[in-house]
Parts: C-alpha cells; sequence; structure tokens
C-alpha cells in the first residue's frame, strides 16, 4: 500500500524560532531538547543562539500518560542533563506540539531533578489540538494539520531540518 | 525450534510474559537492553523514583525462599511506582496444603497486574502464566533448574557495559552447570546475542549430560578452559551438594575450580568477573578476586535493578 508522505523544508521555521528566541531568553538559560526532534533543534540553538546555553537531553517515555494505551516506546534514549536544574531557567525545546501531553510529561521528568526558577517552551511547529492547558513561548510556524496525519520532525545526512506528513500509525 | 506458539509473545510479537530467555528473539533481548539503559541514569538520581506504573499491583509470589532476588524486584517495582507485594508463601500458604493456581486465583481476585513468581519446580511459571487472565503478566524468577531470565538479563547487561560488544567475546560459566539455572539462562542469552565462543568449566558431575548441543565448548580443567577468556562467570556452589556423592569436599572443590587470582591470570588481562551472589568466599571464589579489580559482582547488583525496572515497564506495556 502506498502512504501519502509529504516533505517539507523546516530552516525557515528555525529561523523564525531561533531570532524569536535571541530577542528573549536569558544569557544563561538552559535548553533541554526532548527527544529525538527537540534534541536535534536544541542542539542548533544552541550553536546558533548567543550566550552561555548548556544542553540537556530528556525522554519523556516514562513519564508519559498512555503507557496502557500504546506500551512502552521500543526505544527509550537516557536522558542526560549534565547540571543542575535547581534555581535554573531552562527552556524546553521540542519539534511539535499537538495534545501538550509530552510536554506536561517533560515538565513532570524536569522537576524530579530539582526545582526549576522557571521553564519556557519553545515549539518548532504548533499544531493545535491541545488537550492541556499548555501554550508555548516562542513558535516558528503555527500549521494546521488534519488531525489523522502525523507530523514530524526529520534530519538529513547533512544536519537540514524537515517535516514529515504521513498518516498515523498505530 | 518452539513448535507450540510461544507465550513469552502477544500477537504483535511483544514481550507478554518472561519466562525463559531460550525461544526469545536477539530485537527483545536488545530492547530490554537498552531500555535497561536508560533506567541506570534514574537510578543514578536523587529522585530514584518515575511514575510509569502508577496504579499497577504487582505481587512477588515466591514459592522458594529467595530473600535477595525478592528484594531487588521490589525495589525495582517501587522505583516504577507500582504498588508491590511480597508473598513468602514457602511459609504460608502452600503449607498450609494451597495449590499454586489457588494461590494465584486468590491473589487476582484482589486485582494484580503482574506477578514475579520463583519456585522450585521447572515450569512453574508457565503454568502460572497460562492461566492468569489476558491482562496479567508473569515474570520467572527463578524456577528449578531451568531458568532465571532477569539474572540472565543483567549478567549480560554487565558483560555488554564493560565489553560494549558481544561478536568478539570468548565467555566462560565456570561451577555446577548442572543445577544452575543461571548457567542456563546466560548460555541462552549469550548465544542470542552472538557470542561466538561459550565455555562451560566444571567437574563432569557437575556438568549436563549432551551440554554441547546448547553450542558451548566443555572444559573439566580451569587451566585449559580459563585460558584467553574476556568474561568469566563464576557460579555458587550450592552447599547441599557437597552432602550427595557429587562432590568429594568444599576444599578440594576451591584448589580445582575455585577462581583464584593465579587461575585468573589466564584469562584476558581485561576480563571480568561475574558472580550472581551469593558468594562463597573460599569455595568457588577466592576473596582476592572477589574484592579484586577485575570483580564486576557489585555493578552486578546495581544493573539488576535497571534491567527489572526494564521487565516490568515492557511487559506493562503489552496488551493482549
Amino acid at each position: 500500500m502506498s502512504v501519502q508522505k509529504h516533505q517539507t523544508d523546516a530552516e525557515p521555521l528555525f529561523n523564525a524560532l531561533r531570532d524569536q528566541m535571541a530577542a528573549s531568553i536569558a544569557y544563561d538559560a538552559k535548553l533541554i531538547g526532548v527527544y529525538s526532534g527537540g534534541a536535534w533543534l536544541a542542539e542548533r540553538l544552541k550553536a546558533e543562539l548567543d550566550g552561555e546555553h548548556e544542553l540537556g537531553f530528556i525522554d519523556v517515555a516514562f513519564y508519559r500518560d498512555d503507557l496502557s494505551m500504546s506500551g512502552l516506546k521500543p526505544t527509550v534514549r537516557a536522558t542526560h542533563i549534565p547540571f543542575s536544574v535547581e534555581g535554573a531557567h531552562l527552556v524546553i525545546v521540542d519539534d511539535v506540539l499537538f495534545t501538550g501531553r509530552s510536554i506536561r510529561a517533560a515538565i513532570n521528568t524536569l522537576f524530579d531533578y530539582g526545582r526549576p526558577a522557571s521553564i519556557r517552551l519553545a515549539v518548532l511547529v504548533d499544531r493545535g489540538g491541545r488537550e492541556l492547558p499548555i501554550a508555548a513561548d516562542f513558535v516558528g510556524d503555527a500549521l494546521i494539520v488534519a488531525a489523522d496525519q502525523m507530523l514530524a520532525l526529520n534530519r538529513d545526512e547533512t544536519g537540514k531540518l524537515f517535516l514529515t506528513m504521513e498518516p498515523w500509525k498505530k | 525450534m518452539l513448535s507450540k506458539k510461544n507465550i513469552q509473545l502477544n500477537e504483535n510479537g511483544e514481550l507478554h510474559h518472561l519466562l525463559a530467555i531460550e525461544g526469545l528473539p536477539k530485537r527483545i533481548l536488545e530492547r530490554i537492553l537498552d531500555t535497561a539503559e536508560s533506567f541506570v541514569g534514574i537510578n543514578e538520581r536523587e529522585m530514584k523514583v518515575v511514575p510509569l506504573l502508577r496504579g499497577k499491583s504487582i505481587f512477588n509470589v515466591f514459592f522458594e525462599n529467595s530473600t535477595r532476588t525478592r528484594t531487588t524486584f521490589e525495589i525495582a517495582a517501587k522505583r516504577l511506582s507500582a504498588d508491590v507485594v511480597s508473598l513468602d508463601v514457602a511459609r504460608s500458604s502452600t503449607s498450609k496444603g494451597e495449590s499454586i493456581l489457588d494461590t494465584i486465583a486468590n491473589l487476582s481476585a484482589m486485582h494484580a497486574d503482574m506477578f514475579v513468581v520463583r519456585h522450585s519446580a521447572s515450569g512453574a511459571p508457565y503454568l502460572i502464566a497460562q492461566n492468569v487472565a489476558p491482562h496479567v503478566h508473569v515474570v520467572n524468577a527463578g524456577d528449578g533448574r531451568h531458568e532465571h531470565p532477569t539474572q540472565g538479563l543483567l549478567d549480560v547487561f554487565t558483560i555488554r557495559k564493560y565489553k560494549k560488544q558481544f561478536n568478539h567475546l570468548t565467555v566462560a560459566i565456570v561451577g555446577d552447570i548442572l543445577h544452575s539455572r543461571v548457567a542456563r539462562s546466560q548460555i541462552h542469552a549469550l548465544t542470542t546475542l552472538g557470542v561466538p565462543e561459550l565455555r562451560v568449566i566444571g567437574p563432569q558431575t557437575l556438568l549436563p549430560a549432551e551440554i554441547e548441543r546448547l553450542g558451548v565448548r566443555v572444559f573439566t580443567s580451569m587451566e585449559e578452559g580459563l585460558r584467553g577468556v574476556d568474561v568469566v562467570t563464576m557460579l555458587r556452589l550450592q552447599n547441599e551438594r557437597m552432602n550427595g556423592a557429587l562432590l568429594p569436599s568444599a576444599s578440594e572443590y576451591f584448589s580445582r575450580y575455585g577462581l583464584t587470582p593465579q587461575k585468573l591470570a589466564l584469562a584476558k588481562p581485561d576480563a571480568i568477573v561475574l558472580h550472581p551472589g551469593p558468594m562463597n568466599r573460599g569455595v568457588e571464589i577466592d576473596s582476592a578476586v572477589a574484592d579484586g579489580a577485575q570483580s564486576v559482582i557489585l555493578p552486578q547488583v546495581t544493573y539488576g535493578i535497571a534491567i527489572r525496572m526494564a521487565v516490568m515497564a515492557i511487559l506493562a506495556g503489552a496488551t493482549r
């Protein structure tokens, strides 16, 4: 069966996100990339933003609320936060903001490492469809995406970012 | 190959029960090891608990005593936020004449989601797995002489931590292979993961007949068997074996099969030494080795928690 799969260049969205953040985040704000798309974005942001932005990576699998529906995902990456989050200004970086459930899980994950001074949220794409009272502080772009489509960030071998859209697979 | 359907897997090929390493495909073993890798980090945090299994009830049902193994499962369950109850049925229900399945049926009526079972009879966890409700998961925590799959998994996890790859290793398992479920699980795990040379070393009386069929090389001499190995697993010599006709005495066993620094020197210089515990110092292992630089016996205990967390998390997420 052939599956409709669309690809879109994500670099303009990344530039828009970076420029918004450059104007607003603390000089020492620490970037927390959510695996895997958010981790790529956080690495790029660290490289392209001025300031001393330490990097951490989280996998929210152990904090999700859908274990009994979807099971544990096949690959859980190791959360790696090489600094104290206590009293820190953090920015969670993720690729696509949809229901808000993984951001809820990300916030809970971070609080198990300490009490941050603040947490802000940066996403490449806000596709609407929120199921929780969560909003992003920085958004590359807002896109309207049909509910039956999955939107995900990918990276080619040169490091270039692009978005793919395809029907959800169970 | 298994002729009948592998009851450990659900229709999607996911792990539903963990009863034995034998018959599990490599991808399942690797998934458990990879997931455990993430739990190692959780166990090193100040906050060692994740909310993954909140609301799940896990019953440790030990028909045969083992405080140590039971405790590691309890810790793993608690760090996943499950409710865990440990029953020492060896001292209660069965001594009053209750059958295994009645014990399990009673606990199921309390809405158990998972059973961790130890039993002196090989195959008991299979009997339980065949008789629980479809949403209930069973973990074998050691059945008779058959298998001890989480021990096998933590052994290979420890080996992978220190040696990175399996495909160039020579591994020796030393001691009472005949009665050892640890050996059986480790042999199946290492074979599935692609270890090219697996050796078993022990006195003839403690080697099962036709063990070669599992793909291992058999040695009765430590001096020959340990030469050039990357990993040595020492098995515990159970005291009760001394009472039978299988062995002459603990001191003679030690002189022939006890791991001393001199014997370990025959292995590769960077060889690691594993032991499932509890150790009999001066019987199967010399203190100088047990406490030496090549010993990874305590890391095994640490990683055992992460492995059991990974197994429980994966099982709890599988549906049938």
